[in-house]
């Protein structure tokens, strides 16, 4: 089966002169959840803009399921639904008028059934009748969710859908994107929660300074990627690292209790053979021992900062 | 076509108008009502007539082009501008809508405000004076043809506008005056020859005296040459909405 969004070698250069994207490539597959991540101004913002159709692209082409962005728009932004990193919303129209009116805005008939549940998904039946302008920041941000489920999207884009929302309503709103993802729906989301995406995504881009670093399974980034840590707990505390050790990479941590060396898991030699060897000469015993497989955010970190 | 799509904009429209109902047509009411108390009763009662037309009726078909003009450019520009101004013209710009649908959606529903408003003071009109309509059909056509082309002409503004001052500057700076001086209030055939010619380049001319043949049978300029300028406008209003769309000015980055 063909990719769901296939983005080749597309360019963004601003009026500006900046360049915001340089030649990325991208496959969405059908019915997962990407997660893009990358440090402000990376060019995520934009690439979502250049899919959906609200940035002109300056080179490169993408087509949704198929579709073009530039002669089959209709079929391909059928498939969109975007939630996008500003708010903007009417100010006063109601909850229900301005969710309506997404639908009516995608060509389909009205179905007070199917907003009424996506405003009872999102917790916002009860404030169905309110004027938008009379909703707190958080509220607004799901009223923009609801108006991109409105016309049953099968992508759904969310640009940092979880900023300024509190930790009780994050919960629910993943629990309402599992369930949509479960129902078959796309979605592609951007956020600097790393946490988010380590717990939400399948597979994980990363994107700086308009290129796209690495794309992979999320677990088999961790592998590949991750740093392991070595934690060794010692009998006797230590005040500092013992001159005969100078050539590993270690860190003392709690008041001295315990040694940690750093290690690629992917290399060759991890060093641990002549780390132990060099501990016994130097006569340091440890009681414990312990390895840690890095965070996405570490990982993270780490890419970002090579560039 | 995306009829739904181009419904939800024009009902958009038309529910903002709803909610400002009073501002949106009680002041134009109030403010037509004061020139004909000025102009019609102060002025008219030392005029007495133009070409046979009692002075106040005479103004008539000048003050509804004025309120259509200026309304049909407010409702069009302000329509496309607020979207882009706080932000939620990323869910037009996203939609399966084509740029002739959301043209469709704005315009229309621009227009459709002033030929209502426009109705509503012609009604207001007949409380003042005399009125007489001889050519019912040319004066609706000339009535809807200039609100669609001026509310496309506004569409324009709302979309090259990056701020208020903008949004405001046209309509007061080059409309008001081009009506004013566009024959609204009297025949241009009182014009020295000279200042004549000069106002023959003012393209509210045409529309006045067109509309007004439609009243009074009486016209400044030929009714072919009145509705074929109006169509040379609406085309070229139309062809700059088209380039719009097709480079993406000012809506799309
Ligand atoms: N309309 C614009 N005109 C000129 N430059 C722009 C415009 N929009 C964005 N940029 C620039 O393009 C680059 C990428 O911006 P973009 O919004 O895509 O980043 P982002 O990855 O979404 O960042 P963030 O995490 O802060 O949302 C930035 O350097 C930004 O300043
Ligand atoms: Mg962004």
């Amino acid at each position: 089966m063909h990719p769901i969004i296939s983005v080749s070698n597309v360019t963004k250069k601003y009026a500006s002169g900046l360049v915001a994207l340089n030649g990325v490539s991208l496959d969405i597959e059908r019915g997962e959840i990407f997660a893009l991540l990358g440090p402000n101004g990376a060019g995520k913002t934009t690439l979502i803009g250049i899919i959906c159709g609200i940035v002109n692209a300056s080179g490169g082409t993408v087509a949704v399921d198929g579709h073009g962005i530039g002669k089959d728009y209709r079929a391909a932004r059928s498939l969109i639904g975007l939630v996008p990193q500003e708010l903007a919303t009417d100010t006063f129209e109601t909850v229900w008028n301005t969710v309506s009116f997404s639908r009516g805005l995608f060509g389909l008939p009205p179905s007070p059934a199917h907003i009424a549940k996506v405003l009872k998904d999102l917790s916002l039946l009860d404030r169905r009748n309110s004027k938008i302008l009379t909703l707190s920041g958080g509220m607004k941000r799901r009223v923009m969710i609801a108006k991109a489920l409105a016309h049953e999207p099968q992508i759904l884009f969310l640009d940092e859908p979880t900023a300024g929302v509190d930790v009780e309503l994050r919960k629910s709103m993943w629990d309402l994107i599992r369930q949509l993802n479960a129902s078959g729906v796309t979605i592609i989301l951007t956020t600097h929660y790393i946490e988010e995406a380590e717990e939400m995504a399948g597979r994980i881009g990363v994107i700086n300074k308009g290129e796209i670093v690495v794309v992979e399974e999320k677990a088999e980034l961790i592998r590949k990627l991750g740093r392991k840590q070595l934690t060794l707990d010692l009998q006797k505390r230590l005040d500092a690292i013992p001159e005969g050790l100078d050539g590993h990479p270690l860190a003392l941590a709690a008041d001295g209790r315990q040694l940690i060396y750093t290690y690629d898991s992917k290399s060759e030699r991890t060093g641990i053979a002549s780390l132990l060897k060099d501990l016994s000469e130097a006569g340091i015993r440890f009681k414990d021992l312990s390895t840690q497989q890095s965070s996405l955010e570490d990982i993270f970190v780490g890419l970002v900062s090579q560039k | 076509m995306n009829w739904r799509g181009v419904l939800a904009i024009y009902g958009f429209e038309m529910a903002r108008w709803r909610r400002t109902l009073m501002q949106s047509v009680v002041s134009p009411v109030i403010s037509t009502s004061l020139y004909f108390v000025v102009f019609g009763s102060a002025i008219g009662s030392r005029i007495d007539s133009i070409d046979g037309v009692n002075y106040g009726a005479f103004i008539v078909p000048g003050l509804i082009m004025l309120t259509l003009l200026t309304n049909s450019i407010a409702n069009a520009s302000f329509g496309i501008y607020f979207p882009r101004f706080i932000g939620t013209v990323y869910e037009i710009l996203s939609a399966p809508v084509s740029p002739f649908e959301i043209v469709l959606g704005y315009v229309g529903a621009a227009a459709t405000k002033s030929v209502i408003l426009g109705l509503i003071i012609l009604a207001t009109a007949g409380f003042f004076v005399p009125l007489q309509i001889a050519h019912p059909f040319w004066m609706l056509l000339f009535l809807v043809l200039t609100a669609v082309t001026f509310s496309l002409f506004g569409f324009l503004i709302g979309i090259w506008a990056d701020n208020f001052e903008k949004l405001q500057a046209i309509p007061l700076l080059v409309i008001t005056p081009l009506t004013f001086l566009g024959g609204s209030f009297y025949s241009i055939g009182v014009l020295p020859p000279f200042w004549r010619k000069v106002t023959l380049f003012n393209p509210v001319v045409y529309l006045i005296s067109g509309f007004r043949w439609s009243f009074y049978n009486i016209a400044d300029v030929s009714v072919a040459l009145s509705l074929g300028m109006t169509a040379v406008f609406l085309a070229i209003c139309a062809f700059l909405v088209w380039r719009v769309f097709k480079t993406g000015y000012r809506l799309k980055t």
